[in-house]
């Protein structure tokens, strides 16, 4: 079962029975990205909200609305630089 | 968590189950915005909660509220960006 799933899929038992049914599959796998990436911006925004957003006024301007979009951006980096390293550190030394 | 035996589901009933299920995504989204909202704003406008919400107040909520859709929105936007980006890279 787990490998008609990528790894991480646990959390979403799913027999498919004895032909499969990899239509509603993968219907499924989509609606569970989506959740995902919505999960992701609520995540972000309740982050980059607190750096950005000092007293909120009748509309966002220029510089907080850069503000939030380098905030997003430099957390991808820096969670990418950190796997990355953490990946690297991994190799030199197995835990 | 129960497995659902899918194999003997006819079109219409699994479209019937993926209309359920993206309702309750929607709804579970809504209330992790609301609840987000709720804090934040509370957090900005409600420095010392007094006997009653006063107008300004109430002002600075809405204004708040709103400001915080425009902002799930820019993330929104650059997070779909940058993950198109970070394909096209791959």
């Amino acid at each position: 079962m787990s490998d008609r799933f990528s790894s991480d899929d646990s959390s979403f038992p799913l027999d498919s029975g004895k032909d499969g049914d990899r239509e509603l599959q993968e219907l499924l796998m989509v609606e569970k990205q989506k959740a995902q990436f919505n999960a992701q911006i609520h995540e972000f925004n309740d982050f980059c909200w607190e750096k950005c957003v000092d007293k909120p006024g009748s509309k966002i301007d220029s510089k907080t609305e850069t503000c939030i979009s380098n905030c997003v951006e430099r957390f991808i980096d820096v969670s990418l630089l950190v796997t990355n390293r953490f990946a690297q550190l991994l190799q030199k030394s197995p835990m | 968590m129960d497995s659902l035996q899918t194999g003997s589901l006819t079109g219409a009933q699994k479209e019937e189950l993926m209309d359920q299920l993206k309702q309750q995504i929607a709804l579970a989204n809504a209330q992790e915005l609301l609840m987000k909202i709720t804090e934040k704003c509370f957090k900005k406008c409600i420095t010392k909660p007094g006997t009653s919400l006063d107008s300004s107040e109430q002002k600075c909520i809405a204004m708040c509220m709103d400001r915080y859709m425009d902002s799930w929105n820019i993330v929104s936007r650059v997070y779909g960006n940058r993950i198109q980006r970070e394909r096209q890279r791959m």
